[in-house]
């Protein structure tokens, strides 16, 4: 018992590696965020695209399907080492001057812009027609109807979904490690490596978790003081 | 030519068809209402005057105004026609005064000064004041359907469409909305109205029209309609609604 507390938890270790940890960790949290907003409008843009009316969009219709079919199919570490070693010797404008940083927060919002995509699709959907209806009505456009009636509440019924792929985005920032940039997880890496002992990954751990869960209570209070606010409960 | 007028309008969903040649005058200032089964066509005739529903034949006009062709303006018509529905439709996430204020601002281009005192004018009209920074969910089916009239209202449309407005309340509550509806017969607005309620047709229509399998096969004034009906399926109609006390 006492050599799987000296693996896992031995304070000494957890000590000496947390601030090399913490100095990758803080890379982790430039990804995963910048990764976020790329991605919330990335997916809109996919979504809105995805939805267009009439047939004169056929074609952005059918590129946005086969984006979102394409990129969520591709696993993350995949899409990261083509974009990540492959951009790089290429002539492709501006992002083959990329930083290994850019181009890890590129492939990771490719990915997760094509799942996001999905979500707010699922929201738009969700909102009875009725509600166009009446907008178009009142003689907003279908892209007013869509801004000002359709899309506010459709994000607020996919929060709680779009929270669980930004979750996955946060943790998924660790695999940008594998193009040489010292975050975190390979920052933990190179401490266990070489004192052969596995504390440093549990640090980490607890840096991703202690982030996570209290964005998720903090989310379910907002979304539950927005609910409150439209319907008749007042708490 | 009548303000409001269609001639010979067919609206098919797939292999079923809703209308099969409708001809109807509104003129400035009347009240016209559809009566009629359910599943006879009276809201999809709303449907496809506001342009929400395109029709396969045939020609509407509103204000000298073609609605159907390859080449209408239908967000330009969509001012001139105010519609309420069954179910209110009020935008849930908007309080009151932003659902009235919405469009005069984004359609309209008002500013949101002019938009708020004409929203405010308006609930006052309606008897809610007090709910401008309510959100709907939180009002009776009644004050929603009144937010609603409002709502409509704040376009200045030049004829309004309701559609079975008083069929999702609770008996209770219909009789506020109607009343709204009365006042607005009295300050001469042109409507046209898919109802349930025959007494309150009896009351306010200047014309009544029966609506069965998809075209008017009677219409006059209510008089006429509902004392002596010429047709078989117009005094069978109106027997079952008698039948179940709305008469």
């Amino acid at each position: 018992m006492s050599d799987f507390f000296h693996q896992f938890f031995n304070w000494n270790d957890l000590r000496d590696s947390f601030p090399l940890i913490w100095e990758g960790f803080r890379i982790n949290i430039q990804i995963f965020v910048i990764a976020e907003i790329l991605v919330l409008i990335w997916g809109l843009v996919l979504a809105l695209l995805r939805g267009l009316p009439g047939r004169a969009a056929a074609p952005f219709r059918w590129l946005a399907i086969a984006y979102i079919d394409l990129f969520r199919g591709i696993p993350a570490i995949v899409l990261i080492f083509i974009v990540g070693f492959g951009t790089p010797k290429t002539d492709i404008p501006l992002v083959s001057s990329f930083s290994i940083l850019q181009l890890g927060i590129l492939a990771l919002t490719m990915i997760y812009g094509a799942y996001v995509a999905e979500v707010y699709r699922a929201g738009i959907e969700s909102v009875h027609w009725s509600q166009d209806a009446a907008s178009r009505s009142l003689g907003l456009t279908n892209w007013k109807t869509m801004r000002f009636v359709i899309l506010p509440q459709a994000i607020r019924r996919v929060i709680p979904p779009l929270l669980n792929d930004f979750i996955g985005l946060q943790k998924d920032s660790a695999l940008v490690g594998v193009l040489g940039l010292r975050e975190g997880f390979r920052a933990a890496q190179i401490y266990s490596g070489q004192h052969f002992n596995a504390t440093p990954y549990v640090g980490l751990a607890l840096c991703f978790i202690v982030i996570t869960i209290p964005l998720t209570r903090v989310t379910d209070v907002l979304l539950k003081r927005d609910q409150n606010r439209m319907r008749g409960v007042t708490r | 030519m009548s303000f409001l007028s269609l001639r010979g309008v067919v609206k098919r969903f797939g292999p079923t068809t809703v209308l099969n040649g409708v001809d109807l005058d509104v003129e400035e200032h009347e009240v016209v209402c559809l009566i009629g089964a359910s599943g006879s066509g009276k809201s999809t005739l709303l449907r496809c005057i506001n342009l929400l529903e395109p029709v396969q034949e045939g020609e509407i006009i509103v204000a000298g105004r073609h609605c159907t062709g390859p080449k209408v303006e239908v967000d330009q018509l969509r001012r001139d026609v105010g519609m309420v529905f069954q179910s209110f439709n009020l935008f849930p996430h908007m309080s009151v005064l932003r659902n009235i204020t919405l469009a005069p601002i984004q359609v309209l281009g008002l500013s949101k000064g002019d938009a708020d005192t004409r929203a405010r004018d308006l609930l006052s009209r309606v008897g809610l004041s007090e709910k401008a920074n309510e959100y709907p969910d939180r009002l009776s089916g009644g004050q929603q359907q009144r937010v609603a009239i409002a709502r409509a209202l704040a376009m200045q449309p030049k004829v309004m469409l309701l559609d079975e407005i008083t069929s999702a309340l609770d008996p209770e509550l219909v009789a506020e909305v109607l009343e709204l509806v009365r006042e607005l017969a009295r300050d001469g607005m042109t409507m046209l109205l898919a109802t349930h309620e025959m007494s309150f047709a009896k009351e306010v229509a200047s014309k009544v029209c029966f609506l069965d399998a998809g075209q008017i096969l009677e219409e006059g004034p209510p008089a006429q309609i509902f004392t002596e009906p010429r047709e078989e399926r117009t005094q069978a109609f109106l027997k079952r609604v008698i039948a179940a006390g709305r008469l």
